[in-house]
C-alpha cells in the first residue's frame, strides 16, 4: 500500500472507531457531510420564514413584549393590500425598477461590447469602469447627496455647463420631477458595471470560428450582430437582468442615505416602507405579512423568470 | 467554649472580609449612561468626573448620533439589553418605556432620598418624567431642559445700511422678530441679498423626512397659530384641533416660509445641516435647538457678537416646541443600586449649577430661578422664556407610529407639493385615529 495522507490517517484511526466508520452506509455518511449545512440552513433561513409566516397573522409588535399577542387572521394581510400608501411605494418600486433594469442592461451591453474590441488601454478602462460597484452604497448614497447639492454640487453643475440651466435653479433629490430620476442615475452608475462583467463574460464565450463562418458566408457586421452576437449572450444578458431585478427590488440602504424616501414619499420603495413599519413603527405582525407578500411576488416573479431563461438557453 | 468562640471569631472575620471585600467591590464598579452624541454629551463626561471622584463609580458612555440614537436605544430597550445601566431618552419614549417596563419607576427611591419633583420646571416634569402624563408618576429625573430657538446674525442685522433699506421698507428697526409676520418680513429681507460678495439666505428650517425633523420645525410654527393635539376635554378627541383652522393657517404658513425665504436645496435637513448653514454664513436666521447654542456662540466665526438669540416668535398665542430629556434607570441593568446613587448626586442644586456652568441645560429652580441666571449666557434669558411656552410631541407608547405618519403628511405638503393643509392635517388625524385604535385607546 502507497505511503499516502488517506492510509497514514488509516492506519491512525483507532480500530473501534474504524469499525464503527465501516459500518456506515454510504446515504449515512453523505448524510454526516451535509448535515451540520443542513441544519444552519434551517436555522437561519427556515426557521426565521416560517415564525415571520406566524406573526404575519398575530398583532404582535416587537416593542410591547408584555402585550397580549392575538391572532388577527388574514387581517394583515388585507390591511397591506388595501393600503394606498403600499400601493404608492410599490409603484415608486416598479418605476424605478423598470427604467434602472433597462438603463443598465443597454449601457452595461453597450460597453461590453466596446471592451470587447481589444483596443490599447482597454485593461486600464476596464477597471476604471468597474470602480463605482466596489464602492459602500452608503457611501455612494452620501456623496451623491453632496453631487447633487444645487448650491456646491458638481451634478448641477455639470448639467449647467452643458445645457446652460442655472445650477442652483433645480433640486435632483428636493424635487417630485426629479427625485425618482436621482435614484436611477445613482443606481445606474453604481450598477451597470456589474451588467457590464456579466455581458462581457457573455461576448468572449462566444467561439471565434462562429464569426469566421459567418465572414466566410458574407454575412454583414450588423447580420453577425443579429444572427450571433445577440442570441448568444441573450443568456447572460437575462441572467444580469435577474440578479439586478432581484437586488433592486430590495433596495434600501443607497435611496435611504439619498432621499430617505422624499420629497414626501416619492422615492419610497417598498423595503423603505417595510423598514419603517417593522422597526420604526413596530408594527411586526402588520410588516411581516408586508414581507411575505414581497417575498411571494419576488420569488414568484423569479421563478417564472427563472424558467424563461431555461428556454432561451436551450434554445 | 474555646471552640465556640473560635468559630464566633472566625465568623466575624469572615463578615468583615466580605463587608470589606463588597465594599471594594463597588468602589471597583463601572455604569454606563446611554445618550445622543452631541455637544452636551461631552459637558455631562466632564461633569460625570466628579461622581466617580465622589463614590468611586467609574462611568462608561454609550453616545450614539441623532440619526441613529432611536433606532439604536429603542432596539437596546425592547430586546431587554444590559448595555444601559443609565439612559437620557428622548421625551416622546416616557409612555412606552413606563408601559412595556424598560425603565424603573422613580416615586420610591425620590422619597426615600428626599427629591422634590417640585424642585424642577414644571414644564420638564411634565415632559421628561411623568407618564401618565399628569400624574404623579415618576420614571425619570428631568436632565437635559431643551427647546426650539432661534439664532440670528447680529452684525447682519447692525449693518447700517441695511437698516435703513429695511425701515424704509418696513417702517420699523430691522430687529429679531416678535411674531410670525415679523419673521417673515425679515426672512424676505434677507433673501437672496449679497452680503460681503456672498448670496445668503433668509432662515433655516427642519425638513427632515426620515426621523422627526420636519414635524420638529413644522410644530414650532402650528403651536403659536393654535394647534392643540386634542380636545383638553375629551382626550384623543383630534377633529376640530389638529385640523382647526388655525392648524392649517399655521402649516401653510410654514409652507410659505419653506418657499420663500430658505437655502436651495433644503429638501432633507435637519439640526445638523441648519449648524453648517449658520455656521457657513449662509442664513440670517436659525431654527434649532437651545442645546447647541453654547456651542454657536464659542464658535470662531458666526459666534460671539457675531450671533444673537430670539424666542420662537408669536402668532395667536405662545408656544414652543420641546425637546430635552430625563434620565432613567434602565430595568434590565444589574447595576440599578449605583444607577440610582448617580441620580441622587446628579440632582443636587450643586451639581445642577456645574451641569449649567459646562453646557449642559439644568432643569432645577435652584439653578434656573437664580437672580443671576438669566446674565449668565446670551442665550438664557430666552431658553427661560421659552421653557415657559413648550409644548411637547405625543409621548404615547405608539409616539413612533404617530410621528411618522405626521412626517410622511407634513413632508408630502410643505415639500412635495402634494394637496392642501387642510387634506394633510384631516390625513393625519384618520392616520393618528388608526393608531389609537389599534392601541385600544379609541374604539
Amino acid at each position: 500500500m502507497p505511503d499516502t495522507l488517506v492510509t497514514r490517517v488509516a492506519a491512525a484511526t483507532p480500530a473501534p472507531l474504524a469499525a464503527r466508520v465501516r459500518g456506515l452506509s454510504d446515504r449515512t455518511i453523505k448524510w454526516l457531510f451535509i448535515g451540520p449545512t443542513m441544519l444552519l440552513l434551517l436555522a437561519i433561513n427556515i426557521f426565521p420564514l416560517v415564525w415571520t409566516i406566524r406573526l404575519s397573522f398575530t398583532n404582535f409588535r416587537a416593542n410591547r413584549p408584555n402585550a397580549t399577542v392575538l391572532g388577527v387572521g388574514i387581517d394583515n394581510y388585507i390591511s397591506v393590500l388595501t393600503d394606498p400608501d403600499v400601493w404608492q411605494a410599490m409603484q415608486a418600486t416598479a418605476h424605478f425598477l423598470f427604467w434602472t433594469i433597462s438603463l443598465q442592461t443597454l449601457i452595461g451591453f453597450g460597453l461590453a461590447y466596446l471592451i470587447d474590441r481589444k483596443f490599447r488601454g482597454h485593461g486600464f478602462w476596464t477597471t476604471l469602469i468597474l470602480i463605482p460597484m466596489m464602492l459602500s452604497p452608503a457611501v455612494v448614497g452620501n456623496f451623491w447627496a453632496f453631487l447633487y447639492q444645487p448650491q456646491i454640487g458638481l451634478f448641477n453643475y455639470a448639467v449647467s455647463f452643458f445645457t446652460g440651466i442655472p445650477a442652483s435653479s433645480f433640486e435632483m433629490i428636493g424635487s417630485v420631477k426629479l427625485a425618482p430620476w436621482s435614484i436611477i442615475i445613482v443606481d445606474t452608475w453604481m450598477w451597470t458595471p456589474y451588467v457590464m462583467l456579466i455581458c462581457l463574460a457573455g461576448l468572449r464565450s462566444i467561439p471565434d470560428y462562429i464569426y469566421e463562418a459567418a465572414e466566410v458566408d458574407r454575412a454583414s457586421k450588423w447580420r453577425q450582430f443579429w444572427s450571433i452576437t445577440l442570441p448568444m449572450v441573450l443568456p447572460f444578458i437575462m441572467l444580469a437582468v435577474l440578479f439586478r431585478g432581484i437586488e433592486n427590488f430590495k433596495m434600501f440602504d443607497m435611496v435611504n442615505l439619498l432621499t430617505s424616501g422624499g420629497p414626501g414619499s416619492t422615492t419610497e420603495l417598498a423595503s423603505i416602507t417595510l423598514k419603517r413599519e417593522a422597526f420604526e413603527k413596530w408594527r411586526t405582525g402588520y410588516s411581516s405579512a408586508f414581507a411575505i407578500i414581497l417575498f411571494v411576488a419576488v420569488f414568484g416573479l423569479a421563478n417564472i423568470y427563472v424558467k424563461a431563461l431555461n428556454a432561451v438557453k436551450n434554445r | 467554649m474555646r471552640s465556640m468562640s473560635q468559630h464566633l471569631a472566625a465568623g466575624f472575620a469572615a463578615t468583615l472580609l466580605a463587608l470589606g471585600g463588597q465594599s471594594a467591590h463597588a468602589q471597583g464598579k463601572t455604569i454606563t449612561l446611554c445618550w445622543a452624541a452631541w455637544d452636551p454629551a461631552n459637558a455631562l463626561v466632564e461633569l460625570s468626573k466628579d461622581f466617580t471622584t465622589k463614590t468611586g463609580t467609574k462611568m462608561k458612555f454609550e453616545f450614539v448620533p441623532w440619526p441613529n440614537f432611536a433606532d439604536r436605544m429603542l432596539n437596546e430597550l425592547n430586546s431587554k439589553g444590559k448595555l444601559c445601566d443609565l439612559i437620557i431618552g428622548d421625551s416622546q419614549w416616557i409612555g412606552g418605556s413606563a408601559e412595556s417596563g424598560h425603565y424603573v419607576k422613580l416615586n420610591d427611591f425620590f422619597a426615600k432620598e428626599g427629591i422634590k419633583m417640585s424642585d424642577f420646571m414644571p414644564a420638564t416634569v411634565l415632559g421628561y418624567s411623568e407618564w401618565p402624563k399628569g400624574t404623579p408618576n415618576y420614571w425619570a429625573l428631568p436632565a437635559m431642559g431643551d427647546a426650539l430657538g432661534w439664532t440670528y446674525r447680529k452684525d447682519w442685522f447692525a449693518k447700517p445700511e441695511l437698516q435703513s433699506e429695511f425701515k424704509t421698507k418696513y417702517q420699523r428697526d430691522l430687529a429679531p422678530p416678535k411674531t410670525w409676520d415679523e419673521f417673515k418680513q425679515v426672512a424676505e429681507f434677507f433673501q437672496n441679498r449679497k452680503i460681503d460678495g456672498k448670496t445668503v439666505y433668509g432662515a433655516y428650517l427642519f425638513t427632515e423626512r426620515g426621523s422627526e425633523g420636519i414635524t420638529m420645525g413644522v410644530s414650532n410654527v402650528l403651536y403659536p397659530f393654535g394647534f392643540k393635539y386634542q380636545d383638553p376635554k375629551k382626550p384623543y378627541n383630534m377633529e376640530g384641533f389638529v385640523n382647526s383652522p388655525d392648524a392649517v393657517k399655521g402649516l401653510e404658513f410654514y409652507k410659505s416660509l419653506y418657499k420663500c425665504c430658505t437655502p436651495p436645496g433644503l429638501t432633507n435637513s435637519y439640526m445638523q445641516e441648519g449648524l453648517d448653514a449658520f455656521k457657513s454664513g449662509q442664513v440670517a436666521m436659525q431654527m434649532n435647538w437651545f442645546a447647541f447654542f453654547p456651542g454657536l456662540y464659542k464658535d470662531p466665526n458666526v459666534g460671539g457678537d457675531k450671533i444673537g438669540f430670539f424666542l420662537n416668535p408669536t402668532e395667536k398665542t405662545k408656544g414652543v416646541q420641546l425637546g430635552g430629556q430625563g434620565i432613567s434607570v434602565v430595568a434590565y441593568s444589574p447595576n440599578q443600586a449605583e444607577a440610582l446613587a448617580y441620580i441622587k448626586w446628579f440632582a443636587t442644586p450643586e451639581v445642577q449649577k456645574k451641569w449649567w456652568a459646562l453646557g449642559g441645560y439644568s432643569c432645577h429652580k435652584a439653578v434656573l430661578q437664580d437672580p443671576g441666571f438669566t446674565k449668565s449666557a446670551p442665550f438664557a434669558k430666552e431658553f427661560l422664556e421659552s421653557m415657559d411656552s413648550v409644548v411637547d410631541f405625543w409621548a404615547e407608547p405608539s409616539y413612533a407610529q404617530l410621528l411618522l405618519a405626521e412626517q410622511k403628511r407634513v413632508h408630502d405638503f410643505v415639500v412635495a407639493d402634494k394637496g392642501t393643509a387642510k387634506q394633510a392635517l384631516d390625513g393625519l388625524i384618520a392616520d393618528w385615529t388608526k393608531a389609537f385604535k389599534e392601541d385600544g385607546k379609541l374604539k
